[in-house]
Formats: structure tokens, C-alpha cells, sequence
């Protein structure tokens, strides 16, 4: 996912030089081409991430478009009040790319996993949240992050498998819920790289012939409950999964957003990791079975919930 | 008064006694609105003003402030907290109205205990938590620099807030871009929440920002001359530029003077005029 959104920043660095890209000291062999490209709009902040952000706001205040990279628990809980006060406080719209979410960086330890960030960013007035579930979300994304204006945005991206099959012409826009696979019975929604597993899980019921759709939120905020409102009527249930703590993650904040709003009551049960570090070392794929975050366990229980 | 262009070799008597005529007026408004409101950090208010008064009145031109041109200087109180000194440099500096000092800490007024990012003009940033405005002050310093703009931005800090790791950080990339028109002004009145600053650290703020790359000097932050001279005829180098003012916690009113209770607490009515009376009311 970094990859190809550093590819269309470079893009469009290239014809506006207000665009700004800092790094806490990461992002090697990735970040080299806008280095080697804007040597004057690259900085390396150092291991400083407070700073960083300092930094990205007053560069913000003079009308430039800033970048920030890190690993996600560094460019987001370590400078947490930077951004707070300097970024969403002042409203400046300074964009942090956080690499990493979930256990994408697995066997490296729970110092480098991303399991409380959207939980941590949501509660931030004026942050806008974005957590694409792969590269091709990522890449119809990219034009609105870079030139969103509103107040600072986060973008968690995270290791992906890439398997999803989107429709064709499937129109993937900023802060509207992406619709890969239509029901409006019964309906799983996932956030930022639980994707893959989430299209697992609804491929395999569906071929038990379960009428099941598959929503991928990438923008957690603001959150597009007019979507799920629409289709209020028909929906009898709806799971959510993440790669992210249960606490405070996408399922309370769709059952804020939607169940609540609901005239009537429907099955509702969310999949995620169980508010719990992970004190041995392990793979993505360890990590999450660790987690329950497992296909064939997720569609039995589903099963068992909604037929 | 509007900008004053000092000239070290027709320094007059009078240019200093209307300095600190200002001074005077605006330690009087500073006293008025935290003994109306109850609030605190008095003392703070006190040791920053003269250093606030001279950056308002002689360092930069406050019309490009009230207009928000981008190439004005910048100002930040850092140590948002004496934010009662940094509203009535901007009054007596005509960049707000008078007036305005009277809603401080008033339900619905923008004259908040910490300033808030443009609330009115000549407030740059929302501070009010330690360590926070050297980086916006070193983010806009380098944006100025690779826009060739000629903008200075003066960071006027507290010692305190010099235990704030951000700080170094902030210095760090401030030396190694070569920032010299980074301009910090630390308020260093060695007293803090709970103590002597003195007594959190060893060694002197001097060494430190000397040895964070910056050219440092030291001076008396209650006298004019060694302020203006410090900050209108330094030896411009390819590095921050960082002056240590001395200062007194509460400077000009006796019976406060460099006392810790007085980061707190605030004038009861007999105080108050107590206090007027020191600074030459009634």
C-alpha cells in the first residue's frame, strides 16, 4: 500500500511544490525517489517524532502541504498531544501516514503492532481517518488524501494480501462506504487490512449460497452511516472485523453510528482482537489465529448467529 | 506607539522611559485581568512582559502582523501561560483593541487562560502545553527559509519548559538546517510549578543551547538596553540564535517577587491596590 500511494504523491509533488514529505527515520527503500526528487521537500526529522509534528504544523501554518511517515505507534501514540494540539486543535491539515496497522509487522513485536490506533485517532475532534483495506483502495484514494483540506487526516495502511475482487466500475470515493459485495440482507464490514479476510469469509458463504455482502470501510471518519441507513429495511445482520482491538474499534463505532440509529433490532456481532497484547512472537497469520481472527471460526459463528 | 526603529547611536532617554511606560501600562492590565478573574500565573505574566514589549514595539512591524501577511514576523509565546502579558503587548502594540482585555477568561470571549490560534491577530498559535512552540516556530522558519521569504520568528519561552525533551528535538533540526531566522528568547526566571528550575537540571541553559548548536547569549530580560542590543544588533551566524533572559518571577511588584505561590495564586482586593500603587497607580 505505501508504495503505490508514495507513487502518487511523487506524482503530484512533481507539479506542486507545496507538497512536503517528513519521515521519523523510516521508510527506507521506499521513500528514496521523493528524496532524490525534492531534496528541499524532504526532511528527515530524525528519531523525533514529537518534533515531527511541531515541525509539520508550522509548515502547515505557511501554507504547505505536509506529509508524515512513520510506523504507526510512533507517528501516532508517541507525539499523541502534538498532534492533538498542533494538528487538530489548529486545524491544519496535515496528512500522517502511519505503516504498519494490525499485525502487519507480526514476529517484529507488540512494540511495532497497530491494535489501538483508530480507536486513539477517533477520539480526536477534527481528525479524519482512513484505513484502506488494499492497494487498489489506496490508489482511488490517493488524490482526495493528498488534497484534503479539512483539518489533519490519518492514514493507516497496513500489509495486504490483495485478493479482492472489486466490481467493475465500482467508484471508490472518500468518506463513502465501498460496497464490494451487494446484499441487503446480511452484510460484513470491514476496516483497513481485515479485508482479505473479510472476503474469505463472505466468498465461502456465499458459496453455501448465504445471502452476505461485503463492505470495506476505509474512511472510519467521518463514518457514512446514510449507507447503511439506506438500507435499513431489508438488513437482518450485520459483523463487523478488524485487525484492531475490540475496544473502541470499527464495531463500537458502527454500533454507535448505525446500530443505535436503527428503528429495529437486528443479529449484530463484531470479530477483532480481544483487548489483549500478544506476548509471544508470531507471524500476521499466527498473530490473528491467536486472535480468533480465523475464517473457519468466524463462519460457523456467523452461521450459528444468523441462519 | 507604533514600530520604533532603534538606533543605538541616538538612543535617547526618552525612547527607553516610553518603553517602559508601555511596560508599566501593560503589567497594570496584566494585574487588572488576573485579579478579576481569579486566575493564575501572575508571576509568569511579569517576568515575560519586557521581553514582550520590546519584540512588539521595536522588532517587527505590526501592520504585516494585523494584516496576516505572510511575510510577517512571527511571534510565539510558547509558555502559553502568561498569556495575560501576550494580550496586552498586542493591545498596547494596537494590534487588538483595549477593549478587548476586559473578556479575559469571560464565558463566550476568545481571551482564553492559554492563547488560541487566531482568535485575533497577532495570536499565531494555540499554546499552552510545554514544549510545543519551538517545533511550529522551527516548521515555520524552514518554510520561510525555502521560500526565500525573509520572515524572523521569535519563540519566546519558559526555563521550565526547557525539560520538555520536544524542545531539543526542535533544536536539533533548527542547528542542522542552519535556521537563522529562528530567534529564541528564553524567559528564565528560575522558578517553576513545584520549584526552582534551577534544581531540575544540571548545568545552565547557556551551555545547552550552545551545545545544541545555537549562538547563545545571556542577558538581563528586565533591561532595555541588553534586550534591544541582544535582539537588534546580534552578530548575524548561519545557526539559531537563542537568548537567555534573566528574569524575576513577578518583576515589579515587591511583595511577589520571585515566589513559588505566585505561579498560582492571584490578588485579593488590598493586594491588588497594593500592587497598583507599586507600579506608580493612585
Amino acid at each position: 500500500m505505501r508504495s503505490v500511494f508514495i507513487k502518487n504523491l511523487i506524482e503530484q509533488a512533481s507539479i506542486d511544490n507545496s507538497i512536503y514529505l517528513m519521515t521519523g527515520d523510516l521508510g527506507f527503500s521506499v521513500l528514496e525517489p521523493f528524496a532524490q526528487k525534492f531534496p528541499d521537500r524532504f526532511i528527515n526529522a530524525g528519531i523525533a517524532e514529537q518534533n515531527m509534528i511541531g515541525v509539520a504544523a508550522g509548515l502547515s501554518m505557511s501554507g504547505k502541504n505536509v506529509f508524515v511517515y512513520s510506523i504507526i505507534p510512533f507517528d501516532t501514540m508517541r507525539c499523541l498531544e502534538q498532534i492533538r494540539n498542533d494538528l487538530c486543535y489548529q486545524k491544519l491539515p496535515v496528512k500522517i501516514i502511519g505503516v504498519g496497522g494490525g499485525f502487519s509487522y507480526g514476529q517484529m513485536g507488540v512494540t511495532h503492532h497497530a491494535i489501538e490506533d483508530l480507536a486513539i485517532m477517533r477520539a480526536l475532534p477534527e481528525m479524519t481517518i482512513v484505513a484502506p483495506g488494499s492497494r487498489h483502495e489506496i490508489e482511488q484514494l490517493s488524490h482526495s488524501i493528498i488534497y484534503h483540506t479539512s483539518g489533519p487526516i490519518y492514514i493507516r495502511l497496513a500489509a495486504c494480501e490483495g485478493k479482492v475482487i472489486y466490481p467493475e466500475n465500482l467508484k471508490i470515493t472518500l468518506n463513502k462506504a465501498c460496497e464490494v459485495i451487494t446484499s441487503n440482507k446480511a452484510l460484513i464490514i470491514t476496516t483497513s487490512n481485515a479485508l482479505d479476510l473479510g472476503y474469505t469469509i463472505c466468498t465461502q458463504l456465499r458459496e453455501k449460497d448465504i445471502d452476505i455482502g461485503l463492505v470495506s470501510i476505509h474512511t472510519l471518519k467521518p463514518f457514512d452511516t446514510e449507507y447503511f441507513l439506506a438500507k435499513e429495511n431489508s438488513i437482518k445482520a450485520i459483523f463487523t472485523l478488524e485487525e484492531h482491538n475490540l475496544s473502541c474499534g470499527l464495531g463500537e463505532l458502527f454500533s454507535h453510528n448505525v446500530i443505535a440509529k436503527l428503528s429495529h433490532k437486528i443479529i449484530f456481532q463484531s470479530f477483532g482482537i480481544n483487548d489483549s497484547y500478544s506476548h509471544e512472537t508470531g507471524s500476521r497469520e499466527y498473530l490473528q489465529e491467536k486472535s480468533g481472527l480465523i475464517p473457519s471460526v468466524i463462519c460457523k459463528k456467523i452461521r450459528e448467529l444468523y441462519l | 506607539m507604533t514600530q520604533v526603529i532603534y538606533n543605538k547611536e541616538k538612543i535617547t532617554t526618552n525612547f527607553f522611559n516610553n518603553l517602559k511606560e508601555i511596560s508599566r501600562l501593560s503589567r497594570l492590565d496584566i494585574i487588572r485581568m488576573l485579579t478579576l478573574s481569579h486566575c493564575s500565573h501572575v508571576g509568569s505574566a511579569l517576568s515575560v512582559i519586557d521581553i514582550l514589549t520590546v519584540l512588539y514595539n521595536c522588532c517587527v512591524d505590526t501592520q504585516l502582523i494585523k494584516n496576516k501577511s505572510p511575510l510577517r514576523d512571527y511571534i510565539i509565546l510558547s509558555k502559553g501561560h502568561a498569556a495575560p502579558a501576550l494580550y496586552a503587548a498586542l493591545a498596547h502594540a494596537n494590534i487588538i483593541s483595549h477593549d478587548i482585555l476586559n473578556s479575559y477568561f469571560k464565558n463566550g470571549g476568545v481571551l482564553s487562560g492559554h492563547p488560541i490560534k487566531d482568535s485575533l491577530p497577532g495570536i499565531e498559535a494555540s499554546t499552552g502545553s510545554l514544549g510545543h512552540g519551538l517545533p511550529l516556530g522551527v516548521g515555520l522558519a524552514l518554510a520561510a527559509k525555502n521560500d526565500k521569504r525573509p520572515n524572523k520568528i521569535y519563540v519566546v519561552m519558559g526555563d521550565g519548559e526547557c525539560q520538555e525533551g520536544s524542545v531539543w528535538e526542535a533544536l536539533m533540526l533548527a542547528s542542522r538546517y542552519s535556521l537563522n531566522n529562528i530567534i529564541i528568547i528564553v524567559d528564565h526566571n528560575n522558578l517553576q510549578g513545584f520549584g526552582r528550575s534551577s534544581n531540575m537540571v544540571t548545568g545552565t541553559l547557556e551551555e545547552k543551547f550552545s551545545a545544541f548548536g545555537c549562538n547563545t547569549v545571556s542577558i538581563n530580560g528586565h533591561n532595555y538596553k541588553e534586550l534591544l542590543d541582544s535582539l537588534m544588533y546580534y552578530k548575524l551566524q548561519e545557526k539559531p540564535y537563542a537568548i537567555i533572559a534573566h528574569t524575576i518571577k513577578g518583576h515589579g511588584i515587591s511583595f511577589i517577587q520571585d515566589k513559588l505561590e505566585w505561579h498560582y495564586k492571584s490578588f485579593n482586593q488590598e493586594e491588588y491596590q497594593i500592587a497598583r500603587k507599586e507600579l506608580g497607580e493612585l
